[in-house]
């Protein structure tokens, strides 16, 4: 990791606290991978993966690029299914059920799982309707469901002060931080249970990084939150747990503050030392 | 030689050859233009009349007519082609083409020698008449007659004769009216009752009461008929009360009926701002009226009606199925070397010659689509056939075919654009696939479809070959759309300018009259393509901004 270090001051407070020292074994567990094994075409991208992610957790993924941190985050919500030739051996559990078995409906798998894209991309369409494109979905076309959610998910993402007056303008009209997290109401606005986010801020601005930041944290109390970074500030400021990857292996997984101050293996240190990656 | 070599590698010569280029380019395409504009244009300008006394076989003549052309040929070429005696020690004679006119009294063309002109002037009441028929008139007015009865002569008859043209004017409206718009729609009411009580006779449904329901029906048009064929034998009795007395160039005076007048102009005692309004005049005629002779006087207004009906209908027809293919192509099909056949197939269809899609259309569409839709739903018509024969559907089916391949090269061009991350997107928010392409990709590639579309127009409205297969005529009697129900006839033939172009120029018994028709026409149907074409350019950009694509 050779970017800069950020160094904007970020409120003490903010970061992972409320969960020191957390334990994964007290923790509700959300979703549970089993022996996952993920191929491109003949080339294994992901080993043997096993991992919990605690309910209303912030769970990072670090690791070098090509570790497989983001093809794990997609399998999530089954993303990956829309690469050809990929295949995928194992189990993910939501609840208990298996994402990946026969009779599963994809649409509502993806409806209780949101994910957020490393680039901001809102439809070329209205800032109302972008958010509203999910609900419409689902049936809903009342105008006052719709107003009351697409505010509500507005001023979840802590950009209702900004847009509301202008609701009706283009989605692409807003600046790249807006749009991110526009892109996160829209996920919200569904009501997800789970919420991936893939590289969120590293497209951004420093100042819209940290209203993202923010903005994680005060969704971590109704959502379960996996964020891949390559940012390890990032994933120490905002995540509870950090799963460290490298080569498509689960190298280590733990608690945030653990896994940072003590790792348990050498190649673990060496990555967040700056040894390599 | 090292200079020459720095100029070479600077690039310059390479930015002068790409300049040219471009150069070259506009140049044929503003000439082309500008040469049709001008020739066609310039039809309907009040040019002047010139009265001159002109020496033929040693007697001298007079000869009124409008100067058409004039070319200067070799005295030798001249001699030989026995167009008459050369002036002594001559090298060069000038000829002069002039529009005499007055078709049903002698040759309305005549080649004249520059040299055997004596006098040459431009009277101011030399009159030219538009005529229904036979062409333009020239001559002095002498007399207007009301049922055979001089009412005005001299100075006055030319005030007199503006009146009573306006009064004509009325009456053929009248005319028209009653003739295309009251009795056709009775004719046509009798023809659909003509055809339902046919088809009760085929389904055995002929009873008594039937019958007679329908016999009362024609009963009461038949009244309604009667009274307007009164009506209209009174019309056409009004309309030949007045004539007129014309002196014409080889001195005879000639009795025309004003009803065959369209109008009549003093072109040399107008003046420019004059000749102006009546040039405007004559261009709306043009573009309004129908046409008369044989097509080649009067306007083209179903032709430039058909056009852009059968555009519409093509746009209409092959936007969908285009864009339909185009989503399967690239959207669901797997990329493999049986989808790359299929492309490369597609794309080879826009090298097919378009009078092979005539002749397609005319075998499948016409004769079995068309003649077994007779069969099922039209019985009653038949022998008449109503879709088994040309007509405006299966041309527009079949430029349809003809111009699916670039609709849908450039809607699989334009859903390629779409940037993933935004399917991805929706994917992510629990749409289906179906709902992804339906929401977001196929508003956003709209404009690449508008791209593909506009390019289907400009070589659609510019087909003529195929056209002449499947559906259209020299002479349609009726328009596609009309007042009778089902308004939107698509059975019908249609006239197209296309066609008309070549009707007029090579087809017509007077091809030097009808010559400024054709640039005229080709000018109009230029100006069609491009007006068609900037409407869907607008309609484009409007969607571009709308779909402006993910830029920062």
């Amino acid at each position: 990791m050779n970017k800069p270090i950020r160094t904007h001051a970020i409120d003490p407070t903010l970061i992972s606290s409320t969960v020191m020292q957390s334990k994964i074994e007290d923790e509700d567990i959300c979703l549970k991978v089993n022996n996952l094994k993920l191929f491109y075409g003949e080339k294994q991208a992901l080993h043997d993966v096993n991992l919990v992610i605690p309910r209303k957790r912030v769970t990072a993924f670090i690791g070098p690029s090509g570790c497989g941190k983001s093809t794990l985050l997609r399998t999530f919500n089954r993303m990956n299914d829309l690469v050809d030739n990929c295949h995928v051996h194992g189990e993910i559990l939501l609840d208990d059920d298996n994402i990946y078995a026969q009779d599963v409906d994809i649409s509502l798998l993806r409806r209780r799982v949101g994910m957020v894209f490393q680039r901001p991309n809102p439809f070329p369409k209205s800032i109302y309707e972008n958010v509203a494109y999910g609900l419409r979905l689902q049936g809903i076309n009342k105008r006052h469901l719709l107003d009351e959610r697409v505010e509500w998910a507005l001023k979840k993402a802590a950009l209702w002060e900004e847009v509301s007056d202008r609701l009706n303008d283009s989605a692409l009209g807003l600046s790249g931080g807006q749009q991110q997290r526009l892109v996160i109401a829209r996920a919200i606005a569904i009501k997800p249970e789970v919420l991936l986010l893939d590289e969120p801020a590293s497209a951004l601005d420093p100042i819209s990084t940290l209203k993202i930041e923010e903005l994680i944290y005060e969704l971590k109390s109704d959502y379960t939150i996996i964020i891949v970074t390559h940012n390890m500030q990032q994933a120490a400021r905002v995540s509870d747990y950090t799963a460290f990857m490298y080569m498509g292996d689960l190298i280590e997984f733990g608690a945030t503050d653990k896994l940072f101050t003590n790792p348990e293996k050498k190649q673990t240190e060496d990555y967040i030392t700056g040894r390599y990656g | 030689m090292n200079n020459v070599k720095e100029w070479w590698r600077s690039g310059e010569p390479w930015i002068w050859l790409n300049a040219g280029a471009v150069s070259v380019s506009m140049l044929v395409v503003f000439g082309l233009l500008a040469l049709i504009a001008v020739r066609g244009l310039g039809h309907f300008w009040a040019g002047d009349i010139i009265e001159m006394r002109y020496l033929s076989n040693g007697s001298e003549e007079t000869i009124i007519g409008e100067l058409v052309e004039s070319e200067t040929i070799n005295a030798q070429r001249f001699s030989e082609s026995g167009y008459g005696v050369l002036p002594p020690g001559a090298t060069e004679v000038k000829r002069l083409l002039i529009k005499t006119g007055n078709r049903d009294l002698y040759a309305d063309f005549r080649w004249l020698t520059d040299h055997n002109i004596k006098a040459l002037n431009t009277p101011e009441d030399l009159i030219v008449l538009e005529r229904v028929e036979w062409g333009d008139f020239y001559g002095y007015l002498k007399q207007v007659n009301e049922q055979g009865q001089m009412v005005a002569e001299g100075e006055a008859a030319w005030d007199e004769l503006q009146i009573r043209l306006a009064r004509v004017a009325d009456l053929h409206a009248e005319i028209k009216y009653l003739e295309r718009g009251e009795i056709g729609s009775i004719n046509y009411k009798l023809e659909d009752l003509r055809l339902a009580r046919k088809k009760l006779e085929l389904s055995n449904n002929a009873t008594a009461e039937n019958i007679a329901r329908i016999e009362k029906q024609e009963k009461a048009l038949d009244v309604k008929y009667q009274r307007l064929r009164v009506q209209l034998a009174e019309l056409h009795n009004e309309i030949k009360r007045d004539s007129a007395h014309f002196q014409i160039m080889d001195g005879r005076v000639v009795e025309l009926p004003m009803e065959t007048f369209v109008s009549v102009l003093k072109p040399n005692a107008m003046n420019v701002f004059q000749k102006m309004i009546n040039y405007v005049h004559a261009f709306i005629a043009f573009l309004v009226d129908d046409p008369r002779e044989a097509n080649t006087e009067g306007g083209v207004f179903p032709a430039i009606f058909g056009t852009v009906m059968m555009v519409l209908l093509m746009s209409v027809l092959v936007t969908p199925l285009g864009v339909i293919a185009a989503v399967y192509l690239r959207e669901y099909a797997r990329q493999g070397p049986v989808i790359r056949l299929i492309r490369i197939a597609v794309n080879n269809l826009a090298g097919v010659p378009s009078i092979v899609y005539g002749v397609f259309g005319l075998g499948f569409f016409v004769y079995f689509l068309g003649g077994n839709l007779d069969r099922l739903f039209f019985p009653e018509a038949l022998p008449a056939a109503t879709f088994g024969t040309p007509g405006l559907m299966w041309a527009s089916l079949t430029l349809a075919l003809l111009t699916l391949p670039v609709v849908i090269v450039s809607t699989e061009e334009g859903l390629a654009r779409i940037p993933s991350s935004l399917r991805e997107g929706s994917l992510a928010l629990g749409a289906t696939k179906f709902e992804t392409i339906w929401k977001v990709i196929l508003p956003m590639s709209s404009p690449a479809i508008m791209t593909g579309l506009i390019l289907a127009v400009a070589r659609a409205a510019g087909e003529v070959a195929p056209l002449m297969l499947v559906g259209v005529v020299k002479l349609a009697p009726e328009l596609p759309l009309d007042g009778n129900m089902p308004f939107l006839h698509l059975d019908r033939k249609f006239m197209h300018l296309g066609f008309h172009i070549f009707d007029v120029g090579f087809q017509s018994p007077n091809v030097e009259a009808a010559r400024p028709l054709v640039y005229a026409t080709a000018f109009l149907l230029v100006l069609v393509i491009v007006l068609l074409n900037l409407s869907a350019i607008m309609l484009r950009n409007h969607l571009r901004e709308k779909y402006k694509a993910l830029e920062n």
